[in-house]
């Protein structure tokens, strides 16, 4: 069997000896249609089902300035009629046919999936390739659904100091960039929106050549192509696609820090994000040292290095944390919090989450440490495989930021070979003037 | 919806997949019985393992006894404390975790085909030799008061567990599975040792492992797991319907909108009728855009983001239980929604049309819960549990087919009461005092 990613694989067992192999499912197979729709086909074929995506490289932070919110607004719309469906009829017609369907939206990306036996998979592009042109907005149905995201809202964020802390903290992070606004829209420009402002946005940013297929499941990869032809295939392309440029960050010159109170905050804690750099095709390594420090960091609730220092040896906090996103299209962001023991203050946590940082960055890399993360990273290259529908996921989000399928299938392999050295220059480039800290704390703490 | 996930998760097992897997009963060479779906292709197992009695346990006063003891048992095991054993489990890169829930504690194993006995080995140390060191303790019970806090500011939850206390007054279900920050700041090291003797024992427990293991490597570690546990002197629970007295009872919160939980009595999870009890919850109100509830609030009135029914029926108890957020201004006209939801369902307003529908999305969406060895292990440890047959998962469907219109509307009037709704409140609604 030639398969790339084994030759890639064989290259890395003598970097890292003690390491088996990546294990390397059957890569997932691309094509691109004449409209200039990609496709993507995942098999799998242990269970009679699979999941189609359509991805669209639109999303929150593509709302026009006054309109937040309008790209989710648009995803709940297009479960409403077009020219040959009622109202309703798409999710009746999956839900027909023993499916499941739903959709989510991100900054980055808005995708529209159903789950279905894959001998329904051609009736399931028929309905999404139709309402990628033909959706019809009437007033009887923009409007309830307008409220029905003024209830999602509240459900959410209004209901959740957390939640509510972590838009303000978002907020605060992005100066400029509109990744800083919430993805549901806040709430006074939400009230604003409108069928017709749906419509316009959903003209400009609906097309074939705006979208990604991932059919993931129980197919042959020659069938859901001659399938996507059928169904995508004759809608065209549109010529004048926005570019998707953003606003970008300036220069960030001073921390901000954020001090936030509600009565509903059961325990105080203290949550700092960093400007990241993120995921980019061809060049994923300094993402990829940032991703191993977060896990060396914050992972493992025992023996990670915040854990073990903060919550285990010195007793100062309840819990302690690191995270890092970076699959994103403009702008990655690196996450450090505690949540300190009773008795110990949010200053006092804060100050030794950053003396944990200081002598990590001091002591460098603990090389047992490292051993056993690659380990858990080479198993969950395994585990991945058991989920058809997350690989699609992952894939899918990968692709909608500009990420190619073979920037996805490397990342592990980059990822198992990052450097302690590239590790702690990632820790050091993590700048506090790039940054934002908030305290979350009750009405009385 | 996170909140109506547990409630409804038992339910969902009831709609196990025909087909596509073949179960294989296994007997140990000791004779305890497990089953397993063999899939070789991918190289690691996953095992699930339910203890009968979760914190359904809990002594009188120690509500969240049994969820403490769950959450110390990764905190180290015979010679290994808790550091030593974290790092032996993650140089292995298995999964060992125990969750505490109403009438069971479950154990989830997942490991590599390629050190799976040396995974085996550390969920056995767990299982018959945790620490439960005082200084473990004393952390995860501040974690756990920590997370109780924040549940008990959270107006899901607070409308949740008023909910249950109204109808399940004097029986375990009336308090919370994980407790509450007084009562876990009460527990003892020995609350927390009796917790882990009553919890595992080898006489109500079921196996099923879905994944790259044979019958007999699957055997083996049965005999190994449960061949090394006591039996149980445990009493169990009554059985107890919800029973709280009809009406409205509103819990001020300061939030412009206001979470409601609504039901009454549900039905015996081994009742002759909770078949079809569990086709006419799909189509009034168990998910999907489509159900009866969530046309009449969400579409055509936009009054909610979600509403949504189930029939929690458990082992010691049972409720029929819904819930939604809308505005506080709302909540009237919500309220009264759903009540002419109710008497319209046991008025038999449910048509052939509806029924043809779910019974068409039920029986075709079975395979989708085939979601990889996790789940299936899950489904079949849940399935014995629950005191299904091996064949269940053949003929579930041609049950599901073989109601008709007349059933439904037998049944719809015994199951739908709307003169004995209870409506829990957590907001500050218009118009209700």
């Amino acid at each position: 069997m030639t398969n790339p990613l084994r030759l890639i694989v064989v290259a890395m067992m003598a970097v890292a000896a003690s390491l088996s192999p990546v294990f390397a499912a059957d890569p997932p197979q691309v094509f691109t249609l004449d409209n200039g729709m990609e496709v993507v086909v995942i098999e799998d074929n242990r269970a009679p089902v699979v999941v189609q995506m359509v991805w669209y490289r639109v999303g929150a932070a593509d709302d026009p300035a006054g309109q937040s919110g309008i790209a989710h607004y648009l995803e709940h719309l297009m479960f409403k009629a077009t020219d040959t469906m009622a109202e309703g009829e798409f999710s009746s017609t999956v839900e027909a046919n023993g499916g499941r369907d739903n959709a989510f939206t991100s900054w980055d990306y808005t995708a529209y999936f159903q789950r279905v036996a894959s001998d329904r998979l051609g009736l399931m592009m028929q309905m999404e390739a139709d309402r990628m042109v033909n959706l019809r907005l009437d007033q009887s149905d923009w409007l309830p659904e307008r409220d029905v995201i003024l209830r999602e809202r509240e459900q959410r964020v209004g209901s959740s100091a957390d939640r509510a802390f972590g838009e303000q903290m978002r907020a605060a992070l992005f100066q400029n960039h509109p990744y800083g606004r919430p993805i549901i829209g806040w709430r006074h420009e939400i009230e604003q929106l409108t069928g017709e402002i749906a419509t316009d946005f959903y003209r400009l940013h609906y097309a074939p050549n705006n979208a990604i297929l991932i059919v993931a499941g129980d197919v042959k990869a020659d069938e859901v192509l001659a399938l996507a032809q059928q169904y995508y295939g004759p809608i065209p392309a549109v010529a004048d696609l926005p570019a998707r440029s953003r606003p970008t960050e300036p220069p960030q010159l001073a921390e901000r820090r954020l001090l936030m109170r509600d009565g509903r905050v059961g325990q105080p804690y203290v949550n700092r994000l960093y400007l990241a750099p993120n995921r980019r095709s061809g060049d994923q390594r300094q993402a990829a040292a940032f991703q191993v420090l977060a896990t060396l960091l914050g992972a493992s609730s025992q023996t990670s290095v915040l854990e073990r220092a903060l919550t285990y040896d010195q007793g100062l906090t309840l819990s302690a944390w690191a995270g890092y996103q970076g699959t994103a299209l403009d702008q990655g962001y690196f996450t450090l919090g505690v949540m300190p023991a009773t008795g110990v203050s949010l200053q006092e946590a804060e100050d030794a989450m950053d003396r944990v940082l200081a002598e990590f960055i001091e002591t460098g890399v603990d090389a047992d440490q490292l051993e056993r993360v690659r380990m858990q990273i080479r198993a969950e290259s395994i585990y991945r495989q058991d989920s058809a529908r997350s690989r699609a996921e992952s894939l899918g989000a990968a692709m909608a930021v500009g990420l190619t399928p073979q920037d996805q299938e490397d990342w592990i392999n980059i990822i198992l070979s990052v450097t302690p050295d590239e590790i702690i220059t990632a820790a050091r480039s993590l700048d506090r003037r790039a940054s934002v800290t908030g305290w979350l704390m009750g009405e009385d703490q | 919806m996170k909140l109506l996930l547990s409630v409804l998760s038992l339910v969902a097992l009831l709609a196990t997949p025909v087909a596509a897997i073949e179960i294989q009963p296994v007997t140990s060479p000791e004779g305890r019985q497990a089953w397993l779906v063999e899939e070789g292709s991918i190289p690691f197992v996953s095992i699930q393992v339910i203890f009968t009695g979760g914190s359904s346990l809990d002594p009188e006063g120690k509500a969240g006894a049994m969820s403490l003891m769950t959450a110390l048992l990764n905190e180290g095991a015979g010679d290994l404390d808790s550091q030593a054993y974290a790092t032996a489990l993650e140089s292995l890169a298995g999964t060992i975790s125990f969750e505490a829930g109403r009438d069971q504690v479950s154990m989830t194993i997942r490991a590599l085909t390629e050190n799976r006995d040396q995974v085996i080995d550390l969920a056995m140390l767990a299982l018959t030799q945790a620490r439960l060191d005082d200084d473990s303790i004393d952390r995860v019970r501040a974690q756990m008061i920590a997370s109780q806090e924040r549940e008990a500011r959270n107006p899901n939850s607070i409308a949740r567990r008023a909910f249950a206390e109204l109808g399940f007054a004097g029986h375990p279900y009336a308090t919370p599975t994980g407790g509450t920050p007084e009562s876990i700041a009460g527990l003892t090291s020995e609350d927390v040792r009796n917790a882990y003797r009553a919890a595992f024992t080898g006489d109500l427990v079921y196996v099923g492992a879905a994944g790259d293991i044979s019958a007999q490597d699957l055997g083996a570690i049965v005999d190994r797991i449960v061949g090394a546990l006591p039996d149980s002197n445990s009493t169990l629970p009554d059985y107890r319907s919800f029973n709280a007295p009809p009406g409205i009872t509103v819990i001020d919160f300061p939030a412009p909108q206001s979470v409601i939980q609504f039901g009454h009595a549900g039905m015996r999870w081994d009742d002759d009728d909770f078949m079809t009890a569990y086709v006419i919850n799909s189509a009034f109100g168990g998910g999907g855009f489509n159900s009866s509830l969530m046309q009449e609030l969400r579409e055509q009135r936009g009054l909610t983001y979600g509403v949504y029914t189930g029939l929690a029926s458990n082992r010691f108890g049972d409720s029929f239980v819904g819930s939604f957020s809308t505005a506080n201004e709302t909540v009237v006209q919500a309220i009264d929604l759903v009540r002419a939801q109710f008497e319209w369902l046991a008025n038999g307003g449910m048509t052939q049309e509806d029924l043809d529908r779910i019974q068409t999305y039920l029986t075709g969406a079975y395979a989708l819960r085939f979601d990889g060895n996790g789940s299936i292990a899950q489904i079949l440890a849940s399935m014995q549990f629950q005191g299904y047959p091996l064949n269940y998962i053949n003929i579930r469907n041609d049950l599901i087919r073989a109601i008709t219109l007349d059933d439904v509307r037998r049944v719809s009037a015994r199951l739908a009461q709307p003169d004995a709704l209870q409506f829990v409140v957590v907001g500050q609604p218009v118009g209700l005092d």
